[in-house]
């Protein structure tokens, strides 16, 4: 396999995991203003989806203050935003389109289809059709996808490369969810387990499918660092830091093998994985929740980066007698997998 | 399909039989059925500067077109002839250039070609293979009478279509196969990958093969695609590939891996930036240093364009005798060329008898057909060609040979062109096809799928 297929895999892994994340921050936003709000307003709500999403600058940039209108757009079908859902189905699906013949029709199916569906989407369609029947819409095509990607693909190192995307892409995501909504619920100086809004929790909950496991294992009483607990901790959890860590960990153990050869990159996360497994919800809040995570995102993102240079998915300079190693951090971020267009002569 | 006296040549037989059997809405059903499979398969053709749908469809007819065994026998053996004074003169041009010294070729024409690469001279190529993969387009006029049109020598592109067509065809008509012997061609990629491994360079056992094209964006992408499946090679770009002490590596997740031979479908310009045009992102700086020190062969050779432009066209009976010492078994249509003062006066006169194309135009566009054209087109090219004469060639419109055709109006006989191609390498392999385009307007003798023509299965029944 070429690093160019890796480097596709992966980010097609992604971005169908990230249009994911995107309908389910819009779903919890959309949620939290159904309830009364003092202002009237639910500016939080939006300015909170945008703010997980990563898009503040931008945003306000272009469109000032947040309100339900112009936040669904944006994060939905923006053709501007590099982030939006239809953006990021898009860049799933050139991805896709370059590795047609590397993975099963199914799977180019699903990704396909889903481009064709989204193409033709306006905000009028999506509103009339309901914003939440569209982001289940989103989340059921990248169920679809996962569901084609571990039943057909042959589970050899473009499996591991596609699997990777998908959990770096959800552990960033459920990070960033935990953080913004804690800073909310929770503002500086209130008590954890003091007074909260049960409905806001309960759609935090919701927004990474885990109210129903949240009472199994805890019960109905929502308290804040149980759900902190669940979505940080709890490895048997599909959206947690710990389960996420632990797919990692998996993949790119299966490619140290396949290749006969480890980086970097296994050692860095090992380290994280072994902060999580062997983690304390305590000493987490000692820390502070908010350093916490903020220091999680950022190991992820590292980690992406030495990804991408120990298997040589960026166009970095390589010495073939020396074969690839660790190099000075902070040379290139991150490769646009199919998005780097070539011209023809 | 018929002869003079209007009978039906015998290898359309079964062809005719069907033809008479089926229903008009039937065809039309199975032409429908054509277009979904191509369109599921995914193969397509993107057309330059052009709007609309940028993945279309080639217009497929269903209707194969039909060579008998010794037909096909003697244009094979014509193809190869051809194929083997292509390589012999490609050779010489880059060595001693014996063909020039004995003043068959005029010097100029090859030395100040601008296809003609002085980075070649003197290097050693496996096998002294130049032109490994070689597509010659030609037409029929008549029972064992072939002019060759034009020699492609460079990246000829459409095998993929001969491969698909009859793919499509088979699972459309399976009782036209059971009834008849016709040969098969899905061996392609197969001998494909023996002649490239064949031309690795010496020490190379088991050579690594690979595939380089200008990426998803070129209109063959498809082909490059489907050929590198076939093999089981990988399908590169210029960004996959390194050069490390004058050797070529593809960037793998295990690691850089040793490339022996590239069959590249990127021209020669684009091939390495430190050798030719700098602003070229599709290529492998270095390339050319590996390829020098004998550490990679390229498929096609650097520099075969020599071979295949239309001034070079005229002279190749002649380099095949001059080589060969044999006499060609393909005709060459008559050619004027307008750089010469007799040649161009000629054409002037007889624009409306004509055929007249740039020499160093391709894809159809930037030509003449005289017989067809209006005055005001006619008076337009001639201006054209006082002002820069020596880029025009002429030649005489050939009463080519026509293909049932299923049109609008129903089955209708079109103007049909061939393509077969010619593998070079430890031995000259052919596969019993070939690339059938049809003009499917009435009367049109354009077949170049930029402009409107489509493709036909190319049966070759066996003796």
């Amino acid at each position: 396999m070429l690093s160019r297929t890796a480097d596709n895999l992966y980010w097609m892994g992604r971005y169908i995991e990230r249009s994911e994340n995107n309908a389910r921050i819009l779903d919890v936003a959309h949620r939290m203003s159904l309830l009364p709000s003092l202002s009237g307003e639910h500016r939080t709500e939006w300015q909170s989806a945008i703010t997980i999403s990563g898009g503040e600058a931008h945003f306000a940039e272009h469109y000032g203050t947040p309100n339900e209108t112009n936040a669904v757009y944006y994060m939905a079908l923006d053709r501007d935003n590099s982030s939006s859902i239809y953006s990021c189905l898009r860049a799933a699906r050139e991805n896709c389109r370059a590795i047609r013949h590397a993975v099963p029709t199914e799977v180019w199916e699903a990704v396909n289809t889903t481009w064709f569906e989204i193409r033709d989407m306006t905000q009028n369609r999506l509103l009339s059709r309901g914003a939440q029947q569209f982001y289940d819409w989103v989340k059921e095509r990248s169920s679809l996808f996962r569901g084609v990607t571990v039943g057909t693909m042959l589970q050899d190192d473009s499996f591991h490369f596609s699997r990777l995307g998908t959990f770096l892409e959800r552990g960033d995501n459920t990070a960033r969810i935990l953080d913004v909504k804690f800073h909310i619920l929770l503002p500086m100086g209130e008590q954890v387990g003091g007074a909260l809004d049960y409905y806001q929790w309960t759609a935090l909950l919701r927004s990474v499918s885990a109210l129903r496991n949240y009472r199994r294992v805890f019960g109905s009483e929502v308290v804040p660092s149980r759900v902190a607990q669940l979505l940080i901790l709890m490895e048997a959890m599909p959206r947690s830091l710990h389960h996420c860590q632990a797919e990692i960990v998996t993949h790119l153990d299966a490619l140290g093998v396949a290749y006969g050869k480890r980086h970097e990159c296994h050692r860095m996360a090992g380290e994280a994985h072994a902060r999580l497994r062997f983690g304390k919800i305590e000493h987490i809040f000692d820390v502070g929740l908010h350093e916490y995570l903020t220091d999680y995102v950022e190991r992820n993102a590292n980690l992406g980066v030495q990804i991408a240079r120990d298997f040589l998915l960026t166009r970095e300079p390589v010495a073939a007698a020396t074969p690839a190693q660790g190099q000075t951090p902070g040379m290139q971020t991150q490769t646009m997998g199919g998005m780097t267009q070539t011209q023809s002569g | 399909m018929t002869l003079p006296d209007g009978s039906v040549r015998s290898v359309y037989d079964h062809v005719d039989k069907w033809l008479r059997g089926a229903a008009a809405d039937r065809l039309d059903l199975k032409r429908r059925e054509a277009d979904t499979i191509f369109r599921r398969l995914g193969i397509t053709f993107s057309v330059y500067t052009e709007g609309g749908d940028p993945e279309r469809l080639i217009p497929f007819d269903i209707i194969p077109r039909v060579f008998g065994a010794e037909e096909w026998a003697r244009l094979s053996q014509g193809a190869i002839q051809r194929v083997k004074g292509i390589n012999a003169f490609i050779r010489d041009i880059y060595h001693d250039q014996e063909i020039l010294r004995a003043g068959v070729v005029p010097s100029e024409q090859v030395l100040k070609n601008d296809q003609f690469r002085p980075e070649m001279r003197g290097i050693d190529v496996p096998r002294d293979i130049y032109a490994h993969i070689v597509g010659i387009d030609m037409v029929r006029t008549g029972e064992n009478e072939f002019y060759v049109l034009e020699d492609n020598a460079r990246t000829p592109s459409g095998v993929a279509y001969m491969l698909e067509n009859r793919e499509v065809m088979m699972r459309l008509f399976p009782e036209l196969f059971a009834a008849q012997r016709i040969a098969p061609v899905d061996t392609y990629p197969t001998e494909l990958l023996r002649t490239l491994s064949s031309v690795a360079p010496p020490g190379a056992s088991n050579p690594t093969i690979a595939v380089l094209t200008p990426g998803i964006f070129n209109s063959a992408y498809f082909e490059h695609a489907f050929l590198a499946e076939g093999m089981g090679v990988e399908l590169v770009e210029g960004q996959d590939l390194f050069v490390d002490d004058r050797t070529v590596y593809m960037r793998t997740p295990a690691g850089p891996k040793r490339v022996d031979v590239l069959y590249r479908r990127i021209d020669d310009s684009f091939l390495d930036p430190q050798a030719f045009r700098p602003d070229s992102v599709l290529g492998v700086p270095g390339l050319m240093s590996a390829y020098r020190a004998g550490n990679i062969n390229v498929a096609n050779a650097v520099g075969t364009g020599v071979s295949d432009d239309k001034s070079i066209y005229t002279y190749m009976p002649e380099i095949i005798r001059f080589y060969l010492g044999e006499e060609p078994i393909l005709n060459n249509v008559p050619t004027w060329s307008c750089r010469n003062d007799d040649d161009c006066k000629y054409v002037l006169d007889h624009l409306d008898e004509l055929v007249v194309k740039e020499v160093h135009g391709s894809g159809g566009y930037g030509m003449l057909i005289g017989p067809t054209a209006t005055k005001e087109q006619r008076d337009e090219f001639a201006k054209r060609i006082k002002a820069t004469p020596h880029v025009y060639i002429a030649q005489p419109t050939l009463a080519l040979s026509t293909c049932p055709t299923f049109v609008e109006s129903g089955v209708a006989p079109r103007h049909v062109d061939l393509r077969p191609f010619v593998l070079s390498g430890d031995q000259v392999r052919m596969v019993p096809g070939g690339l059938t385009r049809v003009a499917l307007p009435e009367g049109s003798l354009v077949v170049n799928s930029s402009q409107g023509g489509g493709t036909k299965d190319t049966w070759v029944l066996e003796g």
